[in-house]
C-alpha cells in the first residue's frame, strides 16, 4: 500500500510522457495481457465504441447543417440532397453572426495573450523558485480555478453598467481572465518544471542574471508549452457564454456562443435549427481542426493541469 | 538544488502581476458581492413612498427572503444542483475510468481515439447544447431510435434527463484522460505478477488499477463536481431559462442579476459560492484522509499533492 501510495501523485505529471512515447517496452507487455481472441475483440468493440460515443452526436451536427430546411427532419445518415442552404442562411446580414466571429476572436484571443503574459513569470516562479507565501499562491490559483464564475459576474455586472462598460470588449475580457489566468498560470507551471534545472544553473555559472537565464535560456524552451497553454487557455476563453451574455445586449458586441443561443428562425415559431447547427460546425471548425494538429501536446497539458 | 536561484524579491516581482490582476478580477468582485448582498432593489421605498434611486440597506434580509418567501425556487435550484452534480459525476466517472482502461490498452488507433475524446472536451458548452436540444427534439433522431414520443423539452424528468445526458457526453472522456494519465504509471510488472498469483480480471482491477490511479481519478472527480456544480450554459441554452425542472443555483443569480436585483442575486451567488467551498473543503478534507500514508509521513492534502512536481518523482518504484 505505502509504495502504492507514494507513486501515485506523480502520475498526472508523467503519464502525458507515457501517452506521448510509446516505449516499445510496454506495448508489448500489453500484448501478452489481450492476447486471446476474445479479448481483441472486447477492446476494439471498446475502441468503436469511444470514438462512435464522441464523435456521432458531432457527425449529426454536421449532416443535419447540409439538410434543407424542407428535409431537415430527415433521418439518412447523409444528407441528401446536399445543401448549403444553412451556411448562406447563417452569414445572412440579418444575423451579424460573422461580426460574432469576430467578436469572439477579439475576445477570447485578447484574453489569451493577456493572460498567458501576466502568468509567465509567475508560472516559471512556482515552478522554480523558492518563496513565502508560494503555498497560498498556489492554493490561490487552484481554489480560483474553481470559482462560480457567476459570483462575480453580479457585483462586476453593476460596476459595468455604472461607468459605460456594457457592450465593450474590455467588459468580457478583464471577467475572463478570473478563470483564463489561473488556467494559464496552471498548467504554464506544469510544463516550466519539465524543464532540467541545470539549464539555469549552467547560465548562472556563465554570469547570466537570474532575468536573463529565464528570458533567453528558459523562455525560448518552454516555447512549445506556452504554445500549447495558449491553445488550451484560448479554447476556454472562446467557449465562454455566462461572462459574454450578461456584459452584452446588443448583437454589435456578442460573442459567437452568444450570438448562436440567440439565433432567430426567418419564420417565427419555427425553431431555426438547421442555421444553429451550421453555425455551431462554424464555431467548432477551427478548434477542432487546432485539436487535430497539436492533440499529442494538448492531452499533455490537460493531464498535467488536471484543469478543464 | 532550487535555493540558489531563490530570491524573494525576484520572486516577488515575477508573481505579482498575477496577484494584483487575481485581487482585481476575484478577491474584489467576491467582496462587492457580499456587500451587495446586503442591500435591496432601487425602487419604491415602502417606508415613505418615494421611489429612490439608491439601494437600501437591508441586512441579511435578502437571504431571509431566499430561505423565507422565495424559498421553494431557491430549494428547487439547490436540488437540482446537487442532483445533476452527483448524478452526471457518477455516471462520467464510471464511464471515464471504462475508456481510460480501453484506451491503456491500445496498441493501434490510437490517434484517432485521443482526437475523437477531445472532441466533445473542445465542443463549446452552447453548441453541445444546441445540438443535443436538436437530437432531443420531439420529431429528432432520438425519439425515432428509441421508437418514443417523448417531450424532452417540456420539462420535468425527460428535460433532466437531456441534461444529464448532454454533461456525460462532454465530460466523460476528459474524466478518461486523466485516469489515463494514471493508468499508464502502473508497471507491468505488477499486473504479471499479481495474474501469476492466480488473480482475476477483477481482483486485479479492484486491487491494483484502483488503488493506483485514485490520486488522479480523485483530482480529476472534484474539478468535475465543482464545475457542476457551478452548471449554467447547458440548461440555459438546452431548455431555457425559468424551468423549474433544469433551474440551477447559477441560473439563479443571473436571472436575478439580469433583472437588475443585485442585491438578490449576490445574496445567491454568495450562497452557491459556499456550497462550492464546502463541497470542496469536504472532499478535500476525505481526499488528504485516504490518501495518507500508513508510515510516518505527514499528512497530505490536495495542495499538497497538486504541487509536488512530478517528473522528479518519475518512476519511483522502490
Amino acid at each position: 500500500m505505502s509504495v502504492v501510495d507514494r507513486d501515485a501523485p506523480a502520475a498526472r505529471a508523467d503519464g502525458t510522457a507515457a501517452f506521448e512515447n510509446e516505449t516499445p517496452a510496454r506495448p508489448a507487455a500489453r500484448r501478452g495481457r489481450s492476447g486471446s481472441r476474445a479479448s481483441t475483440v472486447t477492446f476494439y468493440s471498446g475502441i468503436a465504441f469511444i470514438v462512435i460515443y464522441c464523435l456521432a452526436p458531432y457527425y449529426w451536427m454536421v449532416v443535419s447543417s447540409f439538410r434543407r430546411t424542407s428535409d431537415i427532419f430527415s433521418l439518412s445518415p447523409i444528407p441528401q440532397p446536399f445543401s448549403l442552404e444553412n451556411y448562406a442562411a447563417v452569414f445572412d446580414p440579418g444575423q451579424s453572426f460573422g461580426r460574432a466571429l469576430v467578436n469572439s476572436v477579439i475576445v477570447a484571443g485578447t484574453t489569451t495573450v493577456v493572460a498567458l503574459a501576466i502568468g509567465i513569470t509567475t508560472s516559471y516562479a512556482l515552478a522554480r523558485l523558492k518563496f513565502r507565501f508560494k503555498r497560498a499562491l498556489l492554493a490561490m490559483i487552484i481554489a480560483t480555478s474553481m470559482f462560480p464564475q457567476v459570483a462575480i459576474v453580479v457585483p462586476l455586472l453593476k460596476l459595468f453598467t455604472g461607468i459605460g462598460w456594457i457592450n465593450t470588449y474590455q467588459a468580457m475580457i478583464a471577467p475572463s481572465l478570473s478563470f483564463a489566468l489561473p488556467l494559464a498560470v496552471w498548467t504554464l507551471t506544469t510544463f516550466f518544471r519539465q524543464l532540467p534545472v541545470e539549464l539555469e544553473h549552467a547560465a548562472l555559472v556563465d554570469g547570466c542574471t537570474r532575468w536573463q537565464a529565464f528570458r533567453r535560456i528558459i523562455l525560448p524552451l518552454a516555447a512549445p508549452g506556452v504554445f500549447t497553454t495558449a491553445i488550451i487557455t484560448f479554447i476556454g476563453a472562446w467557449n465562454e457564454f455566462l461572462i459574454a451574455l450578461s456584459m452584452t445586449n446588443s448583437p454589435d458586441y456578442q460573442t459567437a456562443p452568444v450570438a448562436i443561443s440567440q439565433f432567430s428562425g426567418a419564420a417565427a415559431f419555427v425553431a431555426p435549427f438547421g442555421s444553429q447547427m451550421a453555425a455551431g460546425v462554424i464555431v467548432t471548425v477551427p478548434l477542432l481542426i487546432l485539436v487535430m494538429i497539436f492533440q499529442r501536446r494538448i492531452v499533455a497539458g490537460l493531464a498535467a493541469g488536471a484543469v478543464k | 538544488m532550487t535555493h540558489r536561484l531563490a530570491d524573494s524579491r525576484f520572486a516577488a516581482a515575477l508573481v505579482s502581476p498575477t496577484v494584483l490582476v487575481l485581487l482585481l478580477v476575484i478577491v474584489y468582485p467576491v467582496v462587492a458581492a457580499m456587500i451587495q448582498s446586503t442591500y435591496g432593489a432601487a425602487g419604491l421605498d415602502e417606508e415613505t413612498g418615494f421611489v429612490s434611486d439608491s439601494e437600501p440597506f437591508v441586512g441579511l434580509g435578502n437571504y431571509a427572503a431566499i430561505f423565507g418567501e422565495g424559498g421553494a425556487r431557491f430549494w428547487n435550484a439547490f436540488v437540482n444542483t446537487s442532483f445533476f452534480t452527483v448524478v452526471s459525476v457518477s455516471l462520467e466517472t464510471v464511464i471515464g475510468v471504462a475508456m481510460a482502461l480501453v484506451m491503456n490498452q491500445a496498441l493501434r488507433g490510437r490517434g484517432i481515439v485521443r482526437a475523437s475524446i477531445l472532441v466533445p472536451w473542445a465542443i463549446p458548452t452552447v453548441v453541445s447544447a444546441l445540438l443535443w436540444k436538436w437530437i432531443f427534439n420531439s420529431n429528432g433522431v432520438a425519439n425515432a431510435m428509441l421508437g418514443t414520443d417523448i417531450l424532452w423539452s417540456a420539462g420535468g424528468f425527460a428535460s433532466q434527463v437531456t441534461i444529464i445526458v448532454a454533461d456525460v457526453w462532454k465530460t466523460a472522456p476528459f474524466i478518461g484522460l486523466l485516469v489515463l494519465a494514471g493508468l499508464q504509471l502502473i508497471p507491468e510488472e505488477v499486473y504479471e505478477a499479481a495474474k501469476m498469483d492466480g488473480a482475476s480480471v477483477w481482483r486485479r482491477f479492484v486491487s491494483i488499477t484502483l488503488p493506483l490511479v485514485k490520486p488522479a481519478l480523485l483530482v480529476a472527480v472534484l474539478f468535475r463536481m465543482l464545475d457542476t456544480l457551478r452548471m449554467f450554459d447547458l440548461p440555459y441554452v438546452l431548455i431555457g431559462p425559468r424551468k423549474e425542472s433544469v433551474e440551477t443555483l447559477a441560473m439563479l443569480v443571473q436571472d436575478q442579476a439580469s433583472n437588475v436585483r443585485y442585491g438578490a442575486a449576490a445574496a445567491y451567488a454568495v450562497i452557491l459560492f459556499l456550497y462550492v467551498f464546502a463541497v470542496a473543503f469536504v472532499f478535500v478534507g476525505l481526499l488528504g484522509a485516504n490518501v495518507v500514508d500508513d508510515d510516518a509521513r505527514p499528512r497530505q492534502t490536495l495542495v499538497e499533492r497538486l504541487r509536488r512536481p512530478g517528473p522528479s518523482r518519475a518512476g519511483v518504484q522502490s
